[in-house]
């Protein structure tokens, strides 16, 4: 019964799957019949299109460039016999704001209900980057951060210690340097994982001081009372207090009791090996 | 959990208790959250990152201090980019002489065996000196120079060159009312004109954004800057004494790309002055670091990507539009050709731009395409008139002086209408499926064409007038 748990850790902390084969097979723009659908957000000029090119095989335009990406692109690979749509959304900072760019990536989202989002941040830059995170993580607790150009950052000088962030963070998080494809491996598994339940995740909450939370507490509860399960209450609380039209419109419409009868995993489904964080992260 | 749901709350009582709430915390809390987040990020970052020495190494911000210098950071780009045309124009010149000879030698052999096959002369003539020799010309005039241009323009992009620039722009921007991102949908624009218009959509305020839809098609795209090296190659190199002459040539190209920065400026300050006024907003605009270019990517981009992209999407213009030239040049109305005709009923107002009737026949049968004006063109002279054998581009400066007439201020403003017409019909669908109104959408084309027509008639008359 220790062998699968065992297993799952190696390939999800352990070096030794930069050796092994990838079984990663590459499935270009066939994104029909899918079995999950994994989003890729970050910061502007963090390497996301270059993420997305190695996993899918699609040469999506790269460059040195904020603002490469203002719409969505798509693509599908196969990875442990299940087949993954991954939806490249437009580089931002912050998912605050009304650009169309934002509201494309931010409308996905919490709309288009990803089983998994990878949020890929500069490690030479990770205090701006981590905005971007705390945000999502208040949207949906379905959540890779992959920790990408650490090679540029140890250029530098700087080290994150990513076993850290995990624990701080609450989801795994995967060292990268795509560029080269490495830790792509990692990624996938530590996707695979949050996707199945293997890896539980508690996402790191905003604090704020007493009369936010308060009144975000009481939104939220308000919000579970109506819609339970919905995995964004504390967010669009926050678009609430913040009087965002969008929102209040998915409030009035019903369209969030969509995403709260979505494919949470029931309870009956959680793997027999869940695994917690300090063990996920390499 | 899964029985029906006995919820007590409604949707609009949520509302009306996040309205409550939101007076209660005052227009701050949108601060509140911002200042969340910050100090969270900030915690964690201090907790999880650690800095060996400085970040930023010595030489990369050395270099960024004079990119990006008030004083020195545009000249620098300025002669950069006249330093990448003169390489293009340079090692452009011989490739296409011998793509030219060896292209046009293939048409003289083929139509010589259908003549001997006793293939009617109409066959002949449409296929291998109409749809073929369009084919041939888009090939010989602007395979070479995209060849050379289109990898160390995909490596600056790749180095973190554009960022910087449109760095150095933020300021002008700012100053004429317009947004800073604008410096980056433009950057975006000398890839392409149609992307850069999607590019926009960074631009948060609906104002500003259309400001930068409408003056996108002022920096030439990579469909319209080999014909202005092609232009330069043909024209100014041939005009100087050889020892300067490519140096001229390449000073030509990056004053048009002047001309079109400042266009670009002046009609934004122009448009926010007027329909379209309002206040500059703020944004932080992120230098990226300078980063070693992936080789492979950078050939695979700018070749499959930028300059098979641009040749096929030409060569389809072009077969047909070769087609129609020699059509229109060998259909006879009362003893003259349908493209005379035309040509000269365009004549008047070509000759007070500058330009001829030929020229603007040519502006209107590529509308689908600006990469083809200059076939086009060569096309019509050549079905037109006598015909002569092309082998080289010494025969097709001939031509073009010789027999057209042309002269510096021919090739000048035609690279200045190629410069500021309207938009190609991809980036107009472009600007129409962004904006959603036939007002902007007619403005995006209509607007820039004036602009065109204005400057070359200015120019033209100016010129004229000193000149004589």
């Amino acid at each position: 019964m220790a062998t699968p748990m065992k297993e799952s850790l190696k390939l999800i902390s352990g070096h030794a799957c930069e050796a092994c084969p990838l079984a990663l097979t590459q499935a270009g723009i066939h994104t029909e019949d899918v079995d999950h659908v994994v989003a890729l957000a970050g910061n502007p000029n963090t390497g996301k299109s270059t993420i997305f090119n190695a996993l899918t095989g699609l040469r999506q335009h790269t460059g040195n460039w904020p603002g490469k990406t203002v719409t969505r692109a798509e693509g599908a690979f196969q990875f442990g016999g299940k087949t993954y749509k991954v939806v490249d959304l437009p580089g931002t900072y912050s998912l605050l704001s009304t650009s169309a760019d934002e509201e494309v990536a931010r409308d996905f989202i919490l709309f288009g209900r990803p089983d998994c989002t990878i949020v890929v941040v500069d490690a030479t830059a990770l205090e701006r980057n981590l905005n971007l995170v705390l945000q999502v993580l208040e949207i949906t607790d379905r959540v890779v951060v992959a920790l990408n150009l650490v090679d540029e950052a140890a250029r530098k000088g700087i080290q994150v210690d990513h076993r850290r962030l995990a624990r701080e963070l609450g989801v795994p998080v995967v060292p990268t340097v795509a560029k080269s494809g490495q830790g792509m491996g990692n990624l996938l598994q530590a996707v695979e994982g949050v996707i199945s339940g293997a890896i539980r995740t508690r996402p790191h909450h905003l604090q704020g001081d007493r009369a936010f939370q308060q009144a975000v507490d009481r939104l939220a509860q308000e919000l579970t009372q109506l819609y339970p399960g919905l995995p964004s209450a504390r967010w669009v609380a926050m678009r609430l207090l913040d009087g965002d039209p969008r929102i209040q419109e998915a409030v009035r419409t019903g369209e969030l009791a969509r995403i709260a009868h979505g494919d949470t995993p029931a309870l009956g489904t959680v793997p027999r090996y869940p695994l917690t964080l300090e063990e996920v992260s390499p | 959990m899964s029985g029906p749901t006995t919820t007590s709350i409604r949707p609009e009582e949520i509302l009306r208790d996040a309205e409550n709430l939101r007076r209660s915390l005052g227009p701050s809390f949108r601060d509140a959250v911002v200042e969340a987040i910050y100090a969270d990020a900030e915690r964690i970052a201090r907790r999880t990152v650690r800095r060996a020495g400085e970040r930023y190494d010595g030489f990369d911000q050395w270099l960024d201090r004079v990119l990006t210098s008030p004083i020195t950071g545009l000249p620098i780009m300025g002669l950069g980019l006249a330093l990448v045309f003169w390489v293009t124009i340079v090692g452009a010149n011989y490739p296409s002489e011998l793509i030219a000879t060896v292209l046009f030698w293939v048409e003289a052999q083929a139509s010589a065996l259908f003549d001997m096959l006793g293939v009617p002369g109409w066959i002949t003539g449409f296929l291998w000196h109409g749809v073929y020799r369009g084919l041939a010309w888009v090939v010989a005039v602007m395979l070479p120079p995209m060849a050379i241009f289109f990898p160390i323009f995909t490596l600056l992009e790749d180095l973190g060159f554009l960022p910087r620039f449109a760095f150095n722009m933020d300021r002008l921007f700012k100053k004429v009312g317009a947004h800073g991102k604008q410096a980056l949908s433009m950057s975006m624009g000398f890839g392409c004109n149609a992307a850069g218009v999607v590019a926009t959509r960074i631009i948060d305020s609906p104002r500003e954004r259309l400001i930068a839809i409408l003056t996108n098609n002022f920096v030439p795209c990579n469909g319209r800057f080999p014909t202005l090296i092609m232009l330069a190659l043909v024209f100014f190199a041939a005009e100087f004494p050889p020892a300067y002459a490519s140096f001229v040539a390449a000073g030509a190209v990056v004053a048009v790309v002047v001309v079109g920065i400042v266009t670009t400026l002046v009609v934004s300050a122009l448009l926010s002055r007027t329909v379209l006024k309002g206040e500059a907003s703020v944004f932080t605009l992120e230098l990226p670091p300078y980063r070693r270019p992936n080789v492979m990517q950078v050939l695979y981009t700018s070749f499959i990507d930028r300059t098979i992209f641009v040749l096929r999407r030409a060569v389809l213009m072009a077969a047909p539009a070769g087609g129609v030239i020699w059509l229109l040049s060998n259909l006879h109305l009362g003893g003259q050709s349908l493209a005379l005709w035309i040509a000269d009923f365009l004549d008047p107002l070509g000759n007070a731009i500058g330009l001829d009737g030929v020229i603007l026949l040519a502006y209107i049968i590529a509308i689908p395409a600006n990469e083809i004006v200059v076939p086009t063109i060569l096309m019509t002279y050549t079905n037109a008139g006598q015909m002569i054998e092309i082998s080289g581009l010494d025969e097709l400066r001939a031509l073009l002086v010789g027999q057209q007439g042309w002269t510096l201020l021919t090739a000048a403003n035609l690279m200045l209408f190629s410069l500021l017409h309207n938009p190609c019909s991809t980036t107009i669908w472009t600007i129409w499926s962004e904006t959603r109104s036939k007002k902007w959408t007619a403005m995006g084309a209509l607007m820039p064409l004036g602009i065109a027509f204005l400057v070359t008639f200015v120019v033209a008359q100016g010129v004229r007038l000193l000149g004589s």
